[in-house]
């Protein structure tokens, strides 16, 4: 079993909205047709967007962190919103565990984002249709693009590998490794949706020691009883002229 | 949530309809059994049947409001196995053609009987009657756990959920059935004004069970859980962007508490003080114009009650979008 996924670092994640930009591009230029965008340079901008990267504060200040948090579709590997969608145009494919939306049988009825408890699903107010991250199903498997391109718009965006795409059902993966070795997490466990993508935790080196660990233990000159008479010039002191 | 009232004319005009049967055909099982003595006549069912097709009809067509492509509307029937909406768009008109059907059978006359058990005649419209009973329990359940089925959304996962759906479109169902009595047949109004107050107090208790269960209730998800981050202290600074999306539109009410706490008022009121007052009232002195006051009063109060229903409904996805940078 393939299961496709995104790891995101939130170590690394600046909070440029590259990812996002390039969403919205990839997305709106597909053969679904344009992703709804209304007045976006006016008043009141709106649209249908796949991704997006928000900004939290954690501590108080001045012991504070700002975490940039991308949230995107994480494609479940029990989805709440597929079961519920009456006509079937809400799926979740064998081959490689992406949710997708047939958006040739939806009826817009936004049951399926009542459904869905992190809001991934973003009804196209033009197509009346329920849209959603699609984890760029029309570029992962083009044979037209280079094999490095064959990646998600928002993974190829990142500036800083924030993202990484792969199969978290094969060990031997990036994706799974990274998870593994660096505390990757799943968000709202409490619903047992199974998130595929996954979440690397703020992490920070600490060097850590112990006073001992300064003073070497066995120093010869402490094993002699050595002094040093610091009245009397020692031999660097005579020779640094 | 916030509320769309396509689904809330939906809900509270198939609840009535739904309910005007039942008391139609609690009605007629208890003049077969003998439990009283005076039945509706074909008119009256008929009559009665007529007008719980049109509710059922106008609830159709408000549902159809809520879709965004109703023309493909009957691919709805196709995932009957996993999912609540498909089983309530395929339940509708099971129960529109058969209470159709038992309206026509009244109309028509057509008293056949199909066998008898000791005294008891049980004929063609019973038979068909106990189908559509069926039908009416299964829609009924169909519709409250759409909403009772969403884990997440912890003030509508409860059992409460779809007893209330069955017992408000009851007594709705059944007032209408006294306010009908009032004009076809004015003595069959004890009989529907009787159930009507007995249903009320059961509903009454029901949907008070549903606000202090909900009042009490904890949020399982918080913006700890939400983006995974172990500390007492997140603020949100910035949802990613200044303008509003479908997350900002679609899951929340957007009203003051004060708001919502007078449409709690509004609706105890109207659904359950002013329809007993005036059910009691017609029991001793019946009249036309006090049943009308019940039902309208009822009906609007549903209104409200099912807004407040929907309102109530706290969605996880809004952790995500509270705050424009």
């Amino acid at each position: 079993m393939t299961q496709l996924a995104l790891v995101i670092d939130l170590n690394v994640c600046v909070g440029c909205h590259a990812c996002v930009t390039n969403c919205k591009e990839w997305n709106t230029s597909g053969s679904a047709g344009a992703l709804a965008d209304d007045n976006p340079y006016g008043k009141d901008p709106t649209g249908t967007f796949f991704n997006r990267v928000q900004t939290y504060e954690v501590g108080q200040y001045p012991k504070t962190e700002t975490v940039h948090f991308p949230k995107s579709c994480l494609h479940c590997e029990d989805p709440p919103c597929v079961p519920v969608c009456p006509t079937g145009a809400s799926y979740k494919r064998e081959e490689d565990g992406i949710v997708l939306v047939d958006y040739d049988k939806c009826i817009g009825c936004r049951y399926c984002s009542w459904a869905c408890p992190y809001g991934a699903r973003e009804i196209d107010e033009h197509q009346k249709v329920m849209k959603k991250c699609t984890l760029c199903v029309d570029r992962i498997y083009d044979e037209s693009l280079p094999e490095a391109e064959r990646q998600p718009a928002c993974v190829l965006a990142c500036p800083t590998t924030a993202r990484v795409f792969g199969d978290v059902h094969d060990p031997d993966s990036d994706v799974s490794v990274a998870i593994r070795e660096q505390g990757g997490y799943q968000l709202m466990p409490e619903w047992g949706t199974k998130p595929s993508n996954h979440y690397l935790p703020r992490r920070k080196n600490h060097v850590s020691y112990k006073k001992h660990e300064l003073e070497r233990v066995d120093n010869p000159l402490k094993k002699e009883d050595y002094q040093v008479d610091a009245s009397e010039p020692s031999l660097d002191d005579v020779t640094s002229w | 949530m916030q509320p769309a009232f396509s689904v809330i004319f939906l809900t509270t005009l198939i609840g009535m309809g739904q309910g005007l049967f039942l008391a139609l055909y609690t009605g007629q099982v208890y003049f077969v059994l003998n439990v009283v003595d005076k039945t509706s006549t074909d008119i009256f069912y008929s009559i009665g049947s007529a007008v719980s097709i049109g509710l059922l009809i106008l609830g159709l067509i408000a549902s159809v409001f809520h879709l965004g492509r109703p023309e493909r509307a009957w691919r709805a029937a196709s995932m009957w196995r996993t999912s609540w909406l498909s089983r309530e768009v395929i339940v509708l008109p099971a129960v529109m053609g058969l209470v159709s059907l038992y309206g026509l059978v009244h109309f028509m006359g057509w008293n056949l009987t199909v066998m008898t058990i000791g005294a008891v005649v049980i004929d063609l419209s019973l038979i068909i009657g106990l189908f559509a009973t069926i039908a009416v329990f299964s829609l009924y359940i169909a519709t409250g756990m759409i909403y009772a089925c969403l884990k997440f959304l912890q003030e509508w996962h409860s059992p409460l959920t779809v007893i209330n759906y069955i017992l408000l479109g009851s007594v709705s169902g059944f007032t209408l059935a006294t306010l009908i009595a009032a004009h076809k047949q004015p003595e069959l109004i004890p009989f529907f004004a009787g159930w009507s107050i007995v249903l009320l107090i059961l509903a009454f208790i029901f949907r008070g069970a549903s606000l202090m269960r909900n009042k009490r209730l904890r949020p399982k998800s918080t913006v700890q859980t939400a983006i995974g981050i172990r500390h007492n202290q997140i603020k949100q600074k910035s949802m990613g962007f200044m303008g509003g999306s479908v997350n900002t539109r679609d899951f929340f009410h957007g009203k003051t508490v004060f708001f919502i706490r007078s449409i709690k008022f509004i609706f105890l009121i109207m659904v359950f003080a002013i329809p007993l007052a005036m059910l009691i009232m017609a029991l001793f002195k019946p009249s036309v114009i006090i049943l009308t006051i019940a039902t309208v009063s009822m009906y609007l109060g549903l209104l409200a009650e099912r807004w407040y229903f929907f309102a109530e409904g706290n969605h996880p996805q809004n952790i995500y979008y509270q705050t424009i940078a």
